[in-house]
């Protein structure tokens, strides 16, 4: 399992880019945070999801 | 008449205590976009005494402005980063303030932002605010980053709040506000989301890491 803002989710083995496609979070108006570090968006597409991954997607929205 | 630097320094010494004086104008800030949080923001560093301020956007003053951010009628069309710095030395003639008026870029961010102790993210766009969390959190590992996302409507203020994402991240906002043609900006309540965000400043050079 892994713990996506908060709640346990069985999407390990998925990529991080392919999670927030199917969940329908835009790349480019989020930040992910993995395990504590920043996951920079270049590797979104390489970083796969493993058991016990803590995970926090973080959405922007426009205003300011 | 303007007060002199010491006379200005000792009134804020007598408000803050001299300890948290010292660590405030010693204190190097970055605020990336000034248009409603950013012009805000920028004020209420200014007005704490804030060594130095380093003020960055691209844009001019409009009249679409001026329902909430810190210019005046009479600057529209002047860029942002010289009508805020003379805006802003009015009410703090002695802060330090750089500007660049230019976006910022996966290329010139840590460039731009490398003296900056703590970096204010004030953009509109969700693209750039994304971007720019990306690029200072995974570059420039020592900044804290203080970002805004979700201020816009009339819905509570009491939605408005800061959390802090990680070690080095606070965000800012209610989170989904996002502004359209159906919900536009309003002054108080991207004021509110601003103060959050100075408020955090602060309190980060105050030694207080809790949002």
């Amino acid at each position: 399992m892994v713990k996506i803002n908060g709640e346990e989710r069985p999407v390990q083995g998925q990529t991080v880019a392919d999670y927030l496609e199917k969940t329908g979070y835009c790349r480019t108006r989020v930040a992910v945070e993995k395990n504590g570090e920043i996951l920079p968006k270049a590797e979104y597409d390489s970083t796969v999801l493993e058991d016990g991954d803590v995970i926090e997607v973080v959405s922007f929205v426009g205003g300011g | 008449m303007i007060p002199t630097k010491d006379d200005m320094y000792k009134a804020l010494e007598e408000r803050h205590g001299k300890e948290l004086q010292k660590k405030f104008a010693s204190a190097a800030v970055a605020v990336c976009g000034l248009g409603g949080l950013g012009s805000h923001i920028a004020f209420a560093l200014a007005r704490a005494g804030i060594g130095r301020l380093i003020l960055i956007d691209f844009d001019r003053v409009d009249i679409s402005n001026l329902n909430r951010q810190q210019y005046k009628a009479d600057q529209i069309g002047r860029n942002k980063t010289e009508a805020l710095k003379e805006n802003l030395k009015e009410a703090a003639p002695y802060v330090e303030i750089k500007t660049y008026c230019e976006k910022l870029t996966e290329k010139n961010i840590p460039q731009l932002l490398n003296e900056a102790d703590i970096i204010c993210e004030a953009f509109d766009d969700p693209e750039y605010k994304a971007l720019l969390t990306d690029m200072v959190l995974s570059l420039m590992k020592e900044k804290y980053l203080v970002s805004a996302s979700g201020m816009a409507g009339l819905g509570s203020g009491n939605a408005i709040c800061t959390r802090k994402v990680t070690e080095h991240f606070y965000l800012c906002g209610d989170g989904v506000s996002e502004v359209s043609e159906e919900m536009g900006l309003f002054s108080a309540r991207v004021m509110l989301c601003a103060a959050h965000q100075a408020q955090t400043v602060l309190r980060l050079l105050a030694g207080e890491h809790d949002a």
